[in-house]
C-alpha cells in the first residue's frame, strides 16, 4: 500500500472497475513502438509459420484473406497504463493459423517486419484467445497501429500482440523476445500487472 | 520491482506549464540516460494512480532523480505533480524502467536527438550524461516546439552548446518563430530533417521523443534519407498516452 501523497483526491469513474490493476481509460488509441513504422506493401507481405529450422505453413495476403475470418470486441491494456474497452476488430483466428500444425511446442515467438519479437505459450495462442487483426473500427488497420496485420493477443499487455506480424516460430522451450529481453515481463498478464521482470 | 520514497528536495518551474521536480531517493539503483520511471500518488482512501515520466537528469552518484512535468489541462496526475506537491513531500517511485531508449556513455557514435515538446525530456538526460562524461560522441538536437516560451532548459542547452560544443542545437517552432532561428513557423518536414540532422552516412544512432504524430513523421523522414531503421529508437505518447 502506497503513502498517502498530501492533497491528492484523483479522479475515479464507473469504469475503474473493469479495468486491471493501475490501469486508466483511454478512449483514444495511443501509439507505442520502439521504432519507425515499417509499410509494408500487401504483395510483399506474407505470414510464416515455422519450427525455428523448417516452414510449417505460409501464407500470403490473398491466401491469408481466403481464410475464414471473425469480427470480436475485445478491451486492450497496454502497460503503459492505458486501458480502451470495447475495441471492435476483424481477424483470423490463430486457430485457423494452427490448424494443419502438428507440433509439440509449447511456445511461440511472434516474429514482425522491423524485427521486434515477443514470446507467448502457445496455449495463450490457442481457443479462441489471440488473432491476426487487419480491420479496426470496420477500417483497413493502419500502419501505425501494426496494419497491414497484426498479433491480437488481448488477455496479455498490448506489447504482446505484436504489430506488423509476419510469423510464429514454435519452441519447445520459452525465451524472451525484444521487451522481455529489456526488463518487461516475460508473460504480462495484466489482471496480476505483471509489468517488469521480477513482478510476481 | 519494488517501490521507494524519494524526497522532494527542489522544484523549478520551466515553462508556464512545466516543473521540474528534484527528488532524494536514499536507496536509488542509479540509471541510464532516458530511462523512466512510475510515480504513484495515493489518496487518503487508497485509491492511486501511476503515471510514467521520463528521468531529466544525468546519471549521478547523489541518488538524485529530476522529473519534469508537464501539466496537462485534463490530467490527473500532472496537475497534482507540477501545482500542489512541495519541497519535503515524500513522493513514491519505482525504476528505473526501459532499456531500449537509452544512451550510454560507451557509444561513441554520432548521435542524433530529435524532440518535439516535452519529447525533449529523456534527450535532456542523454545530453547532460555526455557532458558528464566527455567522451568522443557528437550530439546534434533538432527540437520543435509551439512556441519559443515552450523550449525548456533553453540557457542550459544554450551554455552546453556554447562551451563544449557537445551538442548542435536546431530549434524549429510549430507556430510563432524568432527572426533569428532558421525557418519560418511550421511543422518539421523531410527538408529540415535532411538539412539540419546528420547525414546519414555517418550512421548516427538517432532518438525520437515526442508526440505520436511528431514522432511518425520524423522517425519516417529520418528513414527516407538513408538512416537504416534500425538505428531509429523512438519513444511516443499519444493525446491521452504514457505522460498524462
Amino acid at each position: 500500500m502506497g503513502i498517502i501523497s498530501r492533497g491528492f483526491s484523483g479522479r475515479r469513474s464507473a469504469a475503474d472497475a473493469k479495468l486491471p490493476p493501475g490501469q486508466y481509460l483511454t478512449t483514444d488509441f495511443p501509439v507505442l513502438s520502439a521504432g519507425p513504422t515499417p509499410h509494408i506493401p500487401l504483395d510483399q507481405w506474407e505470414f510464416v509459420i515455422d519450427d525455428g529450422a523448417n516452414v510449417l505453413r505460409r501464407w500470403d495476403w490473398k491466401s491469408f484473406r481466403d481464410l475464414p475470418t471473425e469480427t470480436f470486441t475485445v478491451d486492450l491494456h497496454c502497460v503503459t497504463r492505458w486501458s480502451k474497452l470495447g475495441t471492435s476488430w476483424e481477424g483470423v483466428s490463430v486457430d485457423t493459423m494452427l490448424a494443419d500444425v502438428k507440433t509439440d511446442a509449447s511456445y511461440a515467438m511472434a516474429r514482425s517486419y522491423g524485427d521486434y519479437t515477443t514470446n507467448l505459450p502457445l496455449k495463450d495462442l490457442r481457443n479462441g484467445q489471440a488473432w491476426i487483426a487487419f480491420r479496426f473500427d470496420s477500417k483497413d488497420l493502419a500502419p501505425e497501429h501494426g496494419g497491414p496485420a497484426r498479433l491480437l493477443v488481448p488477455h496479455l499487455y498490448l506489447w504482446k500482440s505484436a504489430k506488423w506480424v509476419k510469423g510464429l516460430t514454435l519452441m519447445s522451450h520459452d525465451k524472451p523476445g525484444f521487451w522481455e529481453n529489456l526488463g518487461y515481463h516475460i508473460y504480462g498478464n495484466p489482471w496480476r500487472e505483471q509489468r517488469y521482470s521480477g513482478d510476481e | 520491482m519494488m517501490w521507494r520514497v524519494g524526497t522532494v528536495v527542489a522544484l523549478q518551474d520551466e515553462t508556464a506549464t512545466a516543473r521540474t521536480i528534484t527528488l532524494k531517493v536514499p536507496d536509488w539503483p542509479g540509471h541510464i540516460a532516458g530511462q523512466h520511471v512510475d510515480v504513484r500518488l495515493t489518496a487518503p482512501d487508497r485509491y492511486s494512480a501511476v503515471r510514467s515520466y521520463s528521468i531529466a537528469s544525468a546519471p549521478n552518484s547523489e541518488r538524485r532523480v529530476e522529473l519534469t512535468v508537464d501539466r496537462l489541462p485534463n490530467g490527473e496526475v500532472s496537475p497534482y505533480l507540477t501545482q500542489e506537491l512541495a519541497i519535503g513531500d515524500p513522493l513514491e517511485v519505482r525504476g528505473p524502467i526501459g532499456g531500449w531508449f537509452v544512451w550510454r556513455s560507451e557509444q561513441t557514435e554520432p548521435i542524433q536527438l530529435v524532440a518535439g515538446g516535452s519529447g525533449i525530456v529523456p534527450l535532456m538526460a542523454m545530453i547532460r550524461s555526455r557532458a558528464a562524461v566527455g567522451g568522443a560522441a557528437t550530439f546534434r538536437l533538432l527540437y520543435s516546439v509551439r512556441e519559443p516560451g515552450a523550449v525548456l532548459y533553453r540557457d542550459e542547452l544554450q551554455a552546453l552548446s556554447d562551451q563544449n560544443r557537445s551538442v548542435t542545437l536546431i530549434y524549429a517552432s510549430t507556430r510563432v518563430a524568432p527572426k533569428d532561428w532558421p525557418r519560418p513557423p511550421g511543422r518539421i518536414d523531410a527538408a529540415l530533417i535532411a538539412q539540419t540532422t546528420w547525414p546519414s552516412n555517418l550512421s548516427p544512432t538517432c532518438y525520437v521523443c515526442g508526440p505520436t504524430s511528431f514522432v511518425e513523421s520524423a522517425a519516417g523522414f529520418l528513414t527516407a534519407i538513408g538512416n537504416s531503421p534500425d538505428k531509429i529508437r523512438t519513444e511516443r505518447f499519444g493525446p491521452t498516452g504514457d505522460r498524462k
